[in-house]
């Protein structure tokens, strides 16, 4: 239960990590949020974006206190499978989109995959 | 009997008999509650487990709608993504959490919340488009909405699996481990404590015939003596009593008994 220990009340924010569209739409619904440090919690990632700097997003963004729900793109969650996979915390909430050019795959979603096996089918 | 299984490393007293099975009632109903709460939390889970199944599903929907009605808006305002990247200053829509007692786990819900001066974007569109966008932004929020919901439930999800994992560790621990434990703990008592009765049963049938055997020796040992002594010629005395002897022992009031006297 170390996940709860954090106060949930404190965090308010969404994150994104996502292609140009996804992020430009979220943003557009009000979720983007700079911070006095210049701080931002979306991450835009294109097919020159290195895998390195999507993972150091990823770890950024799940360690920040004020961070409720990460949204993350299907395929871009792909790219880091293995960290995704390990994430099992709580707290932020992790959330697999689909993207305009990547149709939503149930299969590969981790949570989803979680359900599956304890559903048995 | 006693040296099956693990127990608890105590005396076998009867004060540690009665605590024992304290503990071992205490365990029981301890088992009985927890499997209760099990039970519970996995009725819950298997509802939030559905639900997450469906809100998923339906997620991908809304995002394509979405999808959509933004590349409307690309086709009539053009690219916007740049503008909207640089104008974003302060989250206008946030979540709260609220928290939801499921039979003593404390479950979290995301609220949406959209601050009413949700106007970051208004020169986005000006010359054009800016209706596509309005609309688009509509999308975008209800589709969030969603989102915030699934996530919720996710968490949810997470939490639960998390407690029941732990709750079923529990219950199988004190179902296999802590009241075996005990009920060994009880057995071992009670064959000590019996164990100890017969013992104590056994000697003093020991002493009661060593007694026995002391006294009959003794008696013996004095017939002999009595018997050397009076060979010798000398007189025995005898404690007799009181109208002692082997002609001792008449009534003396029926001694010399009057005649009835008849007038």
């Amino acid at each position: 239960m170390a996940t709860t220990t954090t106060n949930p009340k404190d965090r308010t924010l969404l994150a994104v990590i996502g292609d140009e569209d996804s992020v430009t739409g979220l943003l557009l619904a009000g979720i983007g949020d700079v911070d006095k440090n210049q701080k931002k919690n979306f991450l835009i990632v294109d097919a020159k974006t290195q895998t390195s700097v999507i993972e150091s997003a990823f770890q950024d963004f799940t360690e920040r206190k004020d961070v409720a729900i990460l949204l993350i793109n299907q395929h871009v969650a792909e790219r880091i499978r293995p960290t995704v996979d390990r994430y099992q915390a709580a707290f932020p909430a992790l959330l697999e989109i689909p993207s305009k050019e990547h149709p939503y795959d149930p299969a590969k979603d981790s949570v989803l995959k979680r359900v599956q096996k304890l559903r048995g089918d | 009997m006693s040296g099956t299984g693990p127990r608890e490393a105590i005396f076998p007293t009867r004060m540690n008999l009665t605590l024992t099975k304290g503990r071992l009632k205490g365990a029981q109903t301890g088992h009985s509650l927890l499997a209760k709460k099990r039970d519970a939390l996995t009725t819950r889970f298997r509802t939030i487990l559905r639900k997450v199944d469906e809100a998923k599903r339906l997620m991908g929907r809304v995002l394509q709608l979405a999808s959509f009605s933004l590349a409307e808006v690309t086709y009539t305002a053009g690219d916007i993504s740049y503008q909207v990247q640089e104008s974003v200053k302060r989250a206008s829509y946030t979540v709260q959490a609220r928290q939801e007692n499921v039979s003593g786990v404390v479950l979290p819900a995301f609220d949406g919340i959209r601050s009413k001066d949700a106007s970051d974007f208004n020169l986005t569109g000006l010359s054009r488009g800016g209706q596509q966008i309005q609309k688009c932004r509509d999308t975008y929020v209800k589709a969030v909405g969603t989102l915030v919901e699934l996530a919720s439930l996710q968490t949810a999800f997470t939490i639960l699996d998390e407690v029941i994992r732990a709750t079923n560790r529990r219950v199988n621990a004190i179902e296999h481990v802590v009241i075996p434990r005990l009920d060994n703990t009880i057995k071992y008592i009670n064959s000590e404590l019996d164990e100890m009765d017969r013992e104590e049963f056994f000697r003093l049938k020991k002493v009661q015939g060593k007694k026995k055997r002391d006294a009959e020796k003794a008696n013996d040992e004095r017939g002999k003596q009595n018997a050397e002594f009076t060979g010798k010629g000398g007189e025995l005395h005898r404690d007799e009593g009181i109208g002692g002897g082997d002609a001792g022992g008449a009534d003396m009031l029926d001694e010399g008994k009057d005649d009835d006297v008849i007038f």
